[in-house]
């Protein structure tokens, strides 16, 4: 029986639709914060949460299938301490994918400002205004998306050297396909 | 001697009648520490809380004839506190307040009714941004040793007074509706 050379199809759609939402969530964050106050600039806040809201659901689901799932092997002319740190960066991933968000989702609860998601739903707000917590998980928010951007940085451009440089044919293991 | 004691009767019933005057017409002062007046709105259907933190009431309110209670509030609209320094001024200009032309958003009432125990209905003027309209709503008024609370709320539609111009007219973007809490707390 061959070895599987590929993840599920299931994860790698989950992959590339979180990738795309954490993309369009982090041009929002970036440009909504300089804005002058502006009907636009609050559009550009809800949008930014809902997505936020919406890729913390999807991580959810995602750890779970990948949990339960059996990820391919790495090419074999990788070396064992590049495995090492491509394992620690995707964990890494994963517990920034929940972090990020969640100090979101806590920053603008301290603030007084529940997610009314999709302009519709409520979201509970866990924790009550607290004008010196919002400041602090402000801080924190931005820093983990900081954070995040270098690991996705690494993440993307290990993947580009791996495929163009190793010609190690890595991107198959996230492409569908059979 | 008979005129002595007519003007000594006078002057002993005058005194008393002053006296008796502050227990049926009570002008109290307010308890600006105890008293709160704020309003909510929903922005993109997110509920914001936000505050006036300083404003005067002069309430003269008849216990025992409340249609000849007087009520009148007066807020100090720069005293706007959503918990953000940058929209608490955003909402100070023109297009919002306009508070540099019209300090001040200011009620009076021009009814008092009773509908029911400790229970009032409002009418009066309220005056924002230069514009006056009538408004009605009911109010609760409890008395606590020397305290009394008036509580009560009022929708508003800001659009009305002209609050929120030109790209904010937008009522997806700030609801039209806006509720004014009010929880006065005045001593005797």
């Amino acid at each position: 029986m061959t070895a599987k050379n590929r993840y599920p199809t299931p994860l790698i759609a989950l992959h590339w639709l979180i990738a795309i939402l954490i993309v369009a969530a982090f041009a929002l964050g970036t440009v909504m914060t300089d804005m002058r106050i502006s009907p636009t600039k609050l559009q550009y806040y809800s949008y930014h949460k809902w997505l936020g809201v919406t890729v913390l659901a999807l991580v959810a689901i995602r750890l779970l299938a990948r949990l339960f799932s059996t990820a391919p092997a790495y090419p074999d002319t990788m070396g064992n301490w590049q495995k090492k740190v491509a394992n620690a960066t995707h964990i890494l991933l994963y517990v920034l994918m929940f972090a990020v968000p969640l100090s979101g989702y806590f920053y603008t609860s301290a603030a007084g400002y529940p997610v009314v998601y999709l302009g519709m739903f409520e979201l509970p707000t866990i924790i009550g205004p607290d004008p010196e917590l919002k400041h602090s998980l402000k801080e924190l928010h931005e820093l983990l998306t900081n954070v995040i951007l270098a690991l996705v940085s690494l993440h993307v451009l290990a993947a580009l050297k791996h495929q163009f440089v190793d010609k190690d044919g890595i991107l198959r293991r996230m492409m569908p396909g059979k | 001697m008979n005129i002595f004691k007519n003007t000594k009767q006078l002057l002993v019933s005058a005194t008393v009648i002053a006296m008796a005057i502050p227990a049926f017409a009570a002008i109290s002062r307010l308890d600006s520490g105890k008293s709160t007046v704020g309003i909510i709105f929903k922005q993109m259907n997110v509920p914001v809380d936000a505050k006036f933190k300083k404003f005067s009431a002069v309430i003269d309110y008849n216990a025992g004839k409340p249609e000849t209670s007087k009520a009148s509030v007066e807020i100090d609209l720069a005293s706007f506190d959503l918990g953000d320094p940058e929209y608490n001024k955003e909402v100070l200009k023109k297009e919002w307040f306009n508070a540099a032309q019209f300090p001040k958003a200011s009620f009076v009432a021009t009814s008092m009714k009773m509908s029911g125990t400790g229970k009032l209905d409002v009418n009066g003027t309220l005056t924002i941004k230069g514009k006056s309209a009538n408004v009605s709503f009911p109010m609760s008024v409890k008395q606590e040793g020397t305290n009394q609370i008036f509580d009560g709320s009022l929708p508003i539609k800001r659009l009305a007074f002209n609050i929120g111009e030109g790209e904010w007219k937008d009522t997806s973007m700030v609801a039209d509706e806006v509720t004014i809490k009010f929880h006065v707390v005045t001593t005797q």
